[in-house]
């Protein structure tokens, strides 16, 4: 039974966020490409996105600290690694660039697919292909954010 | 620097960010994990026991929020795709290869790292920004008329 809540929490949740996505302006590549071109004509908007979630997310990410495992069971899976390391980098580097050409990162790309753009689900299948070339060949073993 | 007024959302733009970090917070206390939307996906590729069904969830949960969006609030979300197939293709590579390299996306070094005050992801969302920034540059100012 808690193995369905859970799942169901999982789902609620992937919904809820794709409606911050969707309200802020995430799912519009054009507006990404806009936020991106400062030396263009600059739309500022996803700095109130980032400002609104960290915002947020730091209140949570604080009150976690009164907490020793998650609320459906199980370890905290927080990762733990302070090292700046050189695929971080270089990965983030590559990531902003792709980012840069089309206007999409992998939240916003997965919930256009279910708004039934073509074009985001011909990035999703890339994106998955870039992820499994990396996987396959330039990782043992990896630990996410 | 011009700002573009006419696209300028702050609105919209703070409501959405604020869920977003809602959602990450919510998620690592229930779920214990940090939602990052690329490890989430690339672990889907290298799939361990009992690690499968809970990404599938979200996944749906984010592929089904239009529907959702539409269906509850009649939100119809405003998506111009002005890249060509090829440059969908590229771009999902570089996010994709990048994002598992680097060890995250947007979501999780940009919204969950910056609430955790991790060094690592202020470090990523740093390089993926600024690699956005120039590949921006280089694509609408250099190429681009």
């Amino acid at each position: 039974m808690r193995k369905h809540f859970t799942l169901i929490s999982q789902y609620l949740i992937g919904v809820f966020f794709g409606f911050g996505l969707i309200i802020s302006g995430m799912t519009n590549p054009q507006k990404i490409l806009n936020f991106l071109d400062l030396t263009g004509s600059w739309d500022p908007s996803l700095l109130f996105v980032m400002g609104g979630a960290v915002l947020v997310g730091l209140a949570g990410f604080y009150l976690l600290t009164k907490r020793s495992q998650a609320f459906f069971g199980g370890v905290l899976h927080v990762p733990t690694r302070r090292d700046i390391s050189k695929p971080l980098v270089i990965g983030s580097i590559i990531f902003g660039a792709g980012w840069g050409i089309a206007g999409f990162c992998p939240g916003p790309a997965i919930v256009s697919v279910g708004s039934g753009q073509a074009k985001a689900l011909v990035f999703v299948i890339a994106m998955l292909a870039g992820m499994w070339i990396c996987e396959r060949f330039f990782k043992a073993h990896k630990q996410s954010a | 620097m011009q700002i573009n007024w006419l696209e300028f959302t702050p609105g919209p733009a703070l409501l959405g960010g604020v869920i977003l970090g809602l959602a990450a917070a919510l998620y690592v206390h229930l779920h214990g994990r940090i939602l990052g939307i690329s490890g989430i996906i690339s672990g889907l590729l290298t799939p361990k026991a009992d690690d499968v069904t809970w990404r599938l969830a979200l996944v749906f949960g984010l592929l089904s929020a239009p529907f959702w969006a539409v269906w509850l609030f009649d939100m119809h979300p405003i998506q111009v795709i002005d890249s060509d197939w090829a440059a969908v293709v590229i771009a999902g590579l570089l996010v994709g290869f990048g994002s598992a390299y680097g060890s995250g996306c947007t979501s999780g070094h940009g919204i969950c790292g910056l609430s955790r005050l991790s060094p690592r992801s202020l470090v990523a969302t740093l390089s993926f920004m600024l690699a956005g920034f120039i590949t921006v540059f280089v694509i609408r100012h250099l190429i681009g008329t």
